[in-house]
């Protein structure tokens, strides 16, 4: 158990509604749910997750802590807004869903292997190293995520693709070695520190 | 008779001139309706064509009037004439529009329009101008039963509308229900916060207000008389009893909650389990403060079970306790969980419920009460243990598992029980038994009688007629405060379950009701839904064979006996449907202007063909309320049926007397169908049994048809809806072909 899940589960027992309601991008919405399902009935991924919007926000209420922040629900979300526009009550659904993805992986309760959460990762420590997405680099970590054999196994799938747009000009091999930068990367790097100082301060998460 | 002068007035307008022969018609009229005066006019309905007649009535003698033109119920305020009887041959919508386009129905076309010219003449020399009911009542004065919010606002309603009020209440103070409340469900925008009941400032208006006479501490042991001349004995604490003279009556009794101890298995009549008018006594105790269980202790964790005992889900699951729902309840359990929150927002509040219902408003309450954190969890509970620690076991119905919780305090939802009185089928049958000299039903009589509300001294049993589940008779939609007994009229939860704004409202109407009929009754008309209706039902008593019929089938007891069992006419409570004339099989009761004979005649006056012209005759009895405005719209509509039905409006299908089938039997007519508004639980007839009425004699008629060597499908009874318009097309020419495969009537020729 993390640190910050300690501290969060001393602080809130038994109950989580409040916990999400203090630690989570628009939790304060999760009690205004009226359980009408409707965006339960309006997610494409329905069928493909644990847990559907309606049931998360009633596990929450009936203070299921472990199972709502281990489901992979949440990462499954693809933002396509359709539980939002239908919602009769306003909530910002999609919303809520990053906020309790975001917090369960702040807390290190996210699901092991997930592979949005491990994308989203990947993308993440991609960026913040030089300021710049390096396409190629992101490409071929994704490939070998799962080991060496997988990873060729995946990159010879690719590899029409990746001629293609080599091809096309629109990858560069040799971004492999460093690849392009921003003008001001340590400058870049401090100001995402700030910001994740700021935001771990704010939810006292520090 | 002799000054009796019979006119017909033709209109050629809208068309009729252009497809029907007005000429043969007029000549139908002179020779065969033997009508002393005979014109047409290009356009009737116009200050001219009105003009003609009223001038014929004023200057030329004339007492009765026959035209033939559109429906009766189109132009009916210009063709009323005071003092003269009017009969309405309808050439509009029931020829003109519904006989098939074209040169080959010109034959028919002319024929059905004759024949109903025909019909119309024949009416008129039968019928009377209705002189109203000499017996005029006199009192205008309103009686409300009951002193709860509903018997408040009832009493200020009248009494505010100028009326003078009675209001009488069993306890000794105003207010009812609501005096136990701390505060009631938002009824005002923005439907947030539970508002003040205001009962007692209701309750010193209706104690300052000068029309408004209390008898608190007082019951009715009598309730004599109809409307415009109630008459009601009032006992008082004291023994003492006054009597007092009104004119209608309002009965807002209430309801009484469901027994607790009825739900043991959700802990009732167990230590911290309450109905939610026991956390009403404790919110109002606590008055704005922290609820405070009966042991003292400050109550931390509440669950709220819906729908407990109601909804045939009380937890056995096998239909027992009330199958309904109240309707109010979800709305109220909310509002005492927002007394904890406003309280203290630390405590848990947890509604159980299955469906959640908020009617009105109450969306917006909703929505406030889950901002304050209220927690609402869709669940069946199970089991509730009361004690320190109530345990309540339930099923999670969003995550579907059985599970339970801890609280402090239960609040069970249960719901509304009508104080209604006395049922009446309870009554009859205990009537016969101790009249048979059974002990214990004389006891129970005796037991009945002290739970009576009205103890009406009618022939039907001293309470008014109950519905399912024992709440007042009343019809949803179309006539909610009518009851089956004309002048009393029912307001609140003692008519259906509802909330105290519901019941407000419902006491508002209530008071118009009763106006209404105080107005009519003062004036000698009858009370919904003819209230315009001057006639009243007239008995031949020397042709009566005292059988009681009229007595029993009225639906709305206002036929008692005399002591040698001939029928006594309480005209009053005579709503006019003539289910007595109906009834009647010696034929001896009669309205002024709707009678055996102005019907018989009509069917009489049909032209038969022969057999050999292959053109059947159906004769259609159509309830006035629904079935015949619902030709009269396929008329409108265009819709297209038969030629060769005849269609009559009665009153209701109680009023068809089965000598108007007989009679169109051996005159040789094919078949008669009947039309009239849906029967049983989900009635739609306006005097609610008399359809019901009807299918129960026809169902006694096919003997008699075999008998006549007939088939018993050429009488029919059929269902037929306002909005049935299409539907009564189809019915009348799937029954001509049913007819034209059985082949003419054998009676033809006889007649």
């Amino acid at each position: 158990m993390s640190n910050a899940n300690q501290q969060a589960v001393a602080k809130y027992k038994n109950n989580f509604l409040k916990e999400v309601e203090a630690n989570v991008e628009e939790g304060h919405w999760v009690k205004m749910c009226m359980q009408c399902g409707v965006c339960a009935g309006s997610c494409p991924l329905g069928p493909h997750w644990e847990h559907s919007p309606q049931k998360i926000f009633m596990m929450i209420r009936a203070g299921k802590r472990e199972e709502v922040l281990g489901s992979d629900s949440m990462w499954m979300c693809t933002s396509c807004y359709n539980c939002i526009v239908r919602c009769p009550r306003k909530l910002p659904i999609t919303h809520i869903m990053h906020g309790l993805a975001n917090y369960s992986h702040r807390l290190g309760l996210a699901p092991k292997g997930q592979p949005t959460r491990e994308i989203a990762k990947l993308f993440w420590d991609n960026l913040v190293k030089t300021g710049r997405v390096n396409e190629l680099k992101f490409s071929l970590a994704m490939y070998f995520k799962d080991g060496f054999g997988q990873g060729v196994k995946n990159a010879m799938a690719m590899q029409g693709i990746g001629l293609g747009l080599m091809k096309a000009g629109r990858l560069n091999p040799m971004e492999i070695f460093g690849g392009h930068v921003c003008k001001d990367k340590s400058g870049v790097q401090k100001m995402i520190a700030k910001a994740r100082e700021i935001e771990d301060r704010r939810k006292s998460l520090a | 008779m002799a000054d009796n002068k019979f006119a017909a007035y033709i209109c050629s307008g809208c068309g009729i001139g252009d497809k029907l022969n007005v000429g043969a018609l007029e000549k139908i009229a002179t020779k065969e309706g033997k009508m002393a005066v005979v014109k047409s006019h290009p356009f009737l309905c116009s200050t001219e064509g009105v003009d003609l007649i009223k001038n014929d009535i004023a200057n030329d003698g004339v007492t009765h009037v026959c035209i033939a033109a559109c429906s009766r119920r189109a132009k009916a305020e210009a063709f009323t004439f005071p003092e003269t009887a009017v009969s309405r041959a309808n050439l509009r919508e029931g020829v003109l529009w519904v006989v098939a386009e074209g040169a080959d129905h010109d034959e028919v076309r002319q024929e059905m329009a004759e024949d109903y010219v025909r019909m119309g003449c024949a009416e008129v020399k039968k019928m009377m101008s209705p002189a109203g009911n000499p017996d005029k009542a006199q009192s205008k004065r309103i009686m409300v039963v009951g002193g709860g919010m509903s018997g408040m606002t009832a009493a200020l309603a009248a009494a505010d509308a100028g009326y003078e009020v009675v209001l009488v209440e069993k306890t000794g103070k105003l207010g009812g229900f609501a005096n136990n409340m701390l505060k009631r469900v938002p009824f005002n925008a923005p439907h947030a916060e539970a508002q003040p009941t205001g009962v007692e400032e209701l309750a010193a208006k209706v104690t300052g207000n000068a029309k408004i006479k209390l008898h608190l501490n007082s019951t009715l042991t009598e309730t004599a008389g109809a409307p415009g001349r109630f008459v009601a004995k009032i006992a008082q604490e004291s023994g003492a009893v006054a009597e007092e003279t009104v004119g209608a009556i309002v009965q807002a009794t209430g309801f009484t909650t469901y027994p607790l101890d009825k739900l043991p298995e959700l802990g009732g009549g167990q230590a911290n389990v309450v109905d939610q008018a026991g956390l009403e006594a404790m919110a109002k105790a606590a008055n704005g403060g922290a609820i405070k269980r009966a042991d003292g202790k400050e109550v931390k964790s509440v669950v709220f079970v819906q729908c407990a005992g109601q909804r045939g889900s009380g937890g056995n699951g096998d239909g027992s306790h009330l199958e309904y729902c109240s309707g109010h309840c979800c709305a109220t359990s909310i509002k005492q969980a927002t007394y904890f929150k406003d309280a203290n927002p630390d405590v848990d509040t947890v509604v159980m419920y299955q469906d959640l219902r908020v009617p009105g408003m109450g969306e917006d309450f909703y929505r406030s009460a889950q901002k304050k954190g209220v927690i609402f969890t869709k669940a069946k509970v199970n089991k509730v243990a009361g004690g320190d620690a109530c345990k309540v076991e339930f099923k999670d119905l969003i995550l579907d598992e059985d599970t339970a919780t801890d609280a402090d305090l239960v609040v069970l939802a249960t719901g509304q029980v009508p104080v209604s009185g006395v049922n009446l089928d309870e009554w009859t049958t205990t009537v016969t038994a101790a009249e048979s000299g059974d002990e214990a039903a004389k006891e129970k009589k005796s037991a009945l009688q002290k739970i009576s509300v009205l103890n009406l001294n009618y022939r039907q049993g001293p309470d008014m007629p109950q519905f399912k589940y024992g709440f007042a008779d009343s019809h949803f939609i179309c006539f909610p405060y009518e009851t089956r007994r004309t002048g009393i009229y029912a307001a609140g939860p003692t008519r259906r379950p509802m909330d105290m704004f519901q019941a407000q409202e419902d006491a508002t109407g209530a008071a118009m009701k009763a106006i209404q009929a105080v107005e009519n009754a003062t004036r000698g008309r009858a009370a919904h839904p003819r209230a315009w209706d001057l006639s009243f039902p007239k008995a031949r008593l020397e042709g009566c064979t005292q059988c009681k019929r009229c007595t029993v089938e009225c639906p709305f007891g206002a036929i008692d006996e005399d002591e040698k069992r001939f029928p006594v006419f309480n005209e009053q409570r005579c709503r006019r449907c003539g289910t007595c004339m109906g009834a009647c099989p010696v034929r001896v009761i009669s309205f002024e202007n709707y009678s055996c004979d102005t019907v018989g005649s009509q069917i009489k006056a049909v032209n038969i063909p022969d057999e050999f012209e292959e053109k059947p005759r159906i004769l259609i009895l159509a309830c006035e309320n629904d079935a015949y405005p619902a030709l009269d719209m396929a008329g409108l509509q265009r819709l297209t049926y038969s030629a060769y039905v005849r269609a009559i409006p009665v009153r209701c299908l109680g009023s068809v007397n089965t000598i108007w089938i007989t009679d169109a039997l051996n005159s040789g007519y094919d078949g008669v169908m009947m039309m009239g508004c849906k029967k049983g639980d989900d009635y739609q007839c306006h005097f609610v049994k008399g359809s019901e009425m009807a299918y129960y004699r026809m169902s006694k008629i096919g003997d008699t048809l075999k008998q006549l060597g007939l088939e018993p499908e050429r009488v029919q009874t059929q269902e037929v809806a306002i909005t049935d318009n299409a539907k009564v097309a189809k019915l009348i020419d799937d029954y001509v072909a049913q007819l034209n495969e059985m082949g003419p009537s054998p009676m033809k020729g006889f007649g």
